[in-house]
């Protein structure tokens, strides 16, 4: 019962939040809704016995991307009215309720399902962190280590693309030319303030 | 009353579904982004769901999995975000169009 | 002797395609020799092959298979037996003296080459014709001789009335054509076979109808070749080409080919006397008919042409009769004469400058002494006058009409002897005797060159002499043909006819060079004889190319324009050009999809999404629906 309960609760909330996201014209509103509907949908996680996945939500999604979506919005200047042209608002909303409807006809259906094996079975004595851990690294090593490429590639790139002067490499410079550069960024800036 | 994995499809499905209107609204590329991540939550409630009314660990593996495939894809996007603001100054969607025909 | 057959057929197709090469080039003297010299070569073998035939032999030769698909077996063979080495002799000897004549005719003309390599295609064609063995091969003959006529009578084809004309002849050809398809059709249905000897042992073996039918069809193709009515109103026109061409085409070869075919299907014709009878009467109607219209034509060529439709009918009437010999005869005789007087029309032209009407000319006996000769020699001839070949041809079927008893077609055939020699002298008087009333026309006359006449003077021996051929010819040609002597057995009848006959050509003669010989005007169309309703009628040519050309002719005109104005342009050009359309405005229509608006392209993705998502449900419950009812 309290699971129903929840399960009632956090969907509800989640749904609201998630509309905000989509049909407000205020950027900030936005950002603000989808962080909460992120913590909501972690809620989702710890009511499904997945602890370890519940806490990554939090951390990754709410922590990191969230702020990093707000960086974006300071940068960009979006905390003002996001003015959009509105093309068919109507046409949209019916076919995302049409897919709506036909995924969920989908779903609906009763599962038949004839001797399903479980890959890798819960053990409901093992605490789930431990067993995330133990599946983790000994079945699914490969593409941990694959992600963890791609997130070091991912960083790269973001420094990269945002960074300023990321033409000139100190480290392969000699000590004259930093010196010089030097000069050059003192004069150019006190030519500023005045 | 029983919360099957029936309900948790619904709502995931009604979720992706948002996240579709989301998609096909905004012209600002920000907002566009936000309803992205919505879209892949979206399908980690359902991951997690199966994983639990199935005793399978493997749900919730792809699950991690996608957590961090979107977190590096929120780092290349906004980064990519920010050249085309320093070259243009706008982020609008229907000025984009260097693409056509 | 298979050499000579060979030799006979292919010389005239060796010299078409010789001077088919230089078809571009200016003229050079060496087509028409090389193509003469070729014929040449023909004629030799042919006579050489007459003298073999005359020794009581044939030769038969299959060169080539030709179809052979299942039951069907036709191949290329050839024959010379009597019937086809008279042809070839004939064929021969015309093409030879034509080609050496047109040497000289066709001097100044642009066309040379083409000239003498259509001619020589015209010859292999009618070789064929003549040499083939069985139906088929009758029949590419018959195809080839119309399609190189056509090429001949359009030859000046920069003139709309050639083309016209050639276009005329080949198209009332193949209307016939489709006639004695037929007829091969139902007799290679009924025998099996297109081979003359296996068709002609067997015709008999079949129903009287079939063989009626059969003979009504080949005899309608034999109509177009030959210009019977109603199918005549080509030949007047086919003078549009030049006089060489009317020489050996109009006169001598093609429009016998019909003759030929009669002659040539004897033993079918035997079984039908009543279409014979018919055959005969129509060729009986046809002679008087060509006959009145060239009383009063004012064009050369044009009244020697309704001359030789009239001969035709002659021929007609005695192969309708049963006596396909003296058809035969006549055929070979006529050839010859006629051909003469087209030659010599030639010259007249050429000296008038192209001027055709005899009113023109007068008193050309002083300059062009030659052609003089010759004309009124052959004019005597085609009327008719003991010893000339012409008395023992048309005299003979005159016979045969009254021994068979058909004293209407005699009466009619009388007539028209009697008409016959007036135009042909009212022709020679306008010509050559009389005032000079070229002069009022500033032209100054001279003879052809001395080789033309040189050229021309074997046929004018031919024409005097071939009558003396008669008995010769018989013994030859009954070897293959029904051997019926024709006698009046009363002998005060028979003379009474023939002098009688002689007596009434006489004085026709008479009458047109009193008539004609002291014309010193040319009539313009107001004198009272001119405007009266026989001559107009004559004159017009009872007013039959006018009605063909209202009841055929316009409403067909009127049929292609709807048929293309609104079928072909609206029906067929519209689908086409619709599903181009359809094609291009689809593309049209969507190429909106690339926008380059990520926005949009996201909405697309969703809707196809969508269809996805669809099929999947329907196939799903399909499936299900399926497998839950089996179970």
């Amino acid at each position: 019962m309290f699971e129903a309960v929840a399960f009632y609760l956090f969907a509800a909330l989640t749904l609201v939040m998630f509309t905000i996201t989509v049909m407000t014209s205020q950027a900030l509103y936005a950002l603000t809704a989808m962080a909460a509907g992120m913590i909501f949908i972690s809620a989702f996680f710890f009511i499904l016995g997945a602890d370890f996945l519940g806490a990554i939500q939090i951390i990754v999604y709410t922590g990191a991307v969230m702020a990093l979506y707000a960086f974006g919005m300071m940068f960009f200047d979006t905390t003002r009215r996001v003015v959009e042209k509105r093309t068919n608002p109507r046409f949209i909303i019916v076919l995302g309720a049409i897919s709506a409807v036909l995924v969920a006809l989908i779903v609906l259906a009763p599962i038949v399902t004839n001797n399903l094996n479980a890959y890798y079975p819960i053990d409901p004595s093992v605490g789930n962190t431990q067993a995330i851990g133990m599946v983790l690294f000994t079945k699914y090593l490969v593409p941990f280590e694959l992600a963890a490429v791609m997130l070091l590639v991912a960083m790269i790139a973001g420094i990269v693309l945002a960074g300023k002067k990321m033409d000139k490499s100190l480290t392969l410079m000699a000590e004259e030319e930093i010196a010089l550069l030097h000069a050059s960024n003192v004069t150019s800036s006190t030519e500023e303030a005045h | 009353m029983e919360i099957t994995l029936t309900h948790y499809l619904v709502l995931s499905t009604i979720l992706f579904s948002i996240g579709l209107i989301g998609v096909m609204r905004r012209k600002n590329l920000l907002m566009l982004f936000f309803a992205t991540e919505i879209l892949l939550n979206s399908v980690n409630i359902g991951m997690a769901a199966i994983s639990h009314y199935r005793g399978d660990y493997t749900g919730q593996m792809f699950a991690f999995f996608i957590i961090a495939i979107a977190a590096s894809e929120v780092a290349v996007g906004l980064g990519l975000l920010i050249v085309w603001y320093k070259r243009t100054g706008k982020i609008d969607l229907d000025l984009m169009t260097s693409m056509k025909g | 002797m298979e050499i000579y057959l060979y030799i006979a057929l292919f010389a005239p197709l060796a010299g078409s395609l010789f001077a088919a090469l230089f078809g571009a080039s200016p003229k050079t003297m060496l087509t028409g020799v090389m193509t003469s010299g070729l014929l040449f070569t023909s004629f030799i073998s042919s006579t050489i092959l007459l003298n073999y035939v005359l020794s009581g032999h044939t030769v038969h030769v299959e060169m080539m298979t030709w179809i052979a698909t299942g039951d069907l077996y036709i191949p290329f063979g050839f024959v010379v037996d009597q019937v086809s080495v008279v042809m070839m002799m004939v064929v021969t000897i015309v093409s030879t003296v034509v080609h050496v004549y047109s040497v000289g005719y066709m001097d100044h003309d642009k066309g040379f080459n083409r000239f003498f390599s259509y001619l020589s295609a015209f010859v292999f064609s009618m070789m064929v014709l003549v040499m083939s063995d069985n139906f088929l091969g009758l029949f590419i003959g018959w195809e080839g001789v119309g399609l190189c006529s056509w090429l001949l009578i359009g030859f000046w084809y920069h003139k709309e009335s050639a083309t016209w004309a050639a276009n005329e002849a080949f198209i009332m050809n193949r209307i016939a054509d489709l006639a004695m398809l037929i007829g091969i059709f139902m007799l290679y249905w009924n025998l099996g076979s297109l081979q003359y000897d296996v068709v002609f042992a067997n015709i008999a073996t079949l129903p009287m109808h079939i063989i009626t039918w059969i003979g009504i069809f080949l005899f309608i193709g034999a109509m177009g070749k030959s210009a019977q009515f109603p199918l005549h109103t080509w030949l007047a026109d086919a003078m549009e080409g030049p006089t060489p061409v009317s020489a050996l085409i109009h006169a001598a070869t093609m429009v016998t080919a019909g003759v030929y075919l009669v002659v040539r299907a004897n033993p079918i014709y035997d079984l039908i006397p009543n279409v014979g009878l018919f055959i005969a009467s129509l060729g009986a109607f046809v002679a008087l008919f060509a006959a009145s219209m060239a009383l009063v034509n004012r064009d050369m060529k044009r009244i020697i042409a309704y001359s030789t439709l009239s001969q035709l009918g002659y021929m007609f009437v005695a192969a309708g009769l049963g006596a396909y010999w003296v058809a035969l005869f006549h055929l070979m005789a006529h050839a010859f004469f006629k051909a003469l007087l087209f030659l010599g029309a030639g010259n007249v032209m050429h000296a008038m400058h192209d001027e055709l009407d005899p009113f023109k000319m007068g008193g050309l006996r002083k300059v062009m002494k030659g052609t003089f000769i010759m004309m009124t020699l052959a004019s005597v001839a085609l009327a008719g006058i003991y010893p000339f070949a012409g008395f023992f041809s048309k005299d003979l079927i005159l016979e045969v009409g009254f021994v068979e008893h058909h004293y209407i077609i005699y009466s009619v055939l009388l007539f028209t002897a009697m008409l016959t020699a007036f135009y042909s002298f009212r022709l020679v008087a306008l010509i050559f005797h009389g005032e000079e009333r070229y002069k009022l026309f500033g032209i100054h006359p001279h003879e052809a060159y001395k080789f033309m006449l040189v050229a021309m003077s074997p046929l004018l021996l031919l024409a005097m002499i071939a009558g003396s051929f008669k008995s010769t010819y018989y013994q030859l040609v009954t070897g293959l043909l029904p051997a019926t002597h024709y006698h009046v057995h009363n002998v005060a009848i028979y003379w009474t006819m023939t002098i009688g006959t002689q007596l009434l050509v006489i004085a026709a003669i008479a009458f047109a060079y009193k008539k004609y010989v002291s014309f010193n005007s040319v009539p313009d169309g107001t004198s009272r004889m001119e405007n009266s309703f026989i001559y107009q009628l004559l004159s017009n040519q009872y007013y039959i190319p006018k009605i063909y050309d209202e009841v055929f002719s316009k409403p067909y005109l009127q049929l292609s324009k709807f048929a293309w104005k609104q079928i072909d342009l609206k029906i067929v050009d519209a689908t086409v050009d619709a599903i181009a359309n359809a094609v291009y405005k689809t593309g049209e229509k969507t190429h909106t999809m690339q926008s380059g608006n990520l926005s949009s392209m996201l909405r697309w993705m969703v809707i196809g999404l969508i269809v996805l998502l669809v099929l999947a449900v329907a196939f799903t419950a399909g499936y299900n629906a399926v497998n839950l009812r089996a179970m």
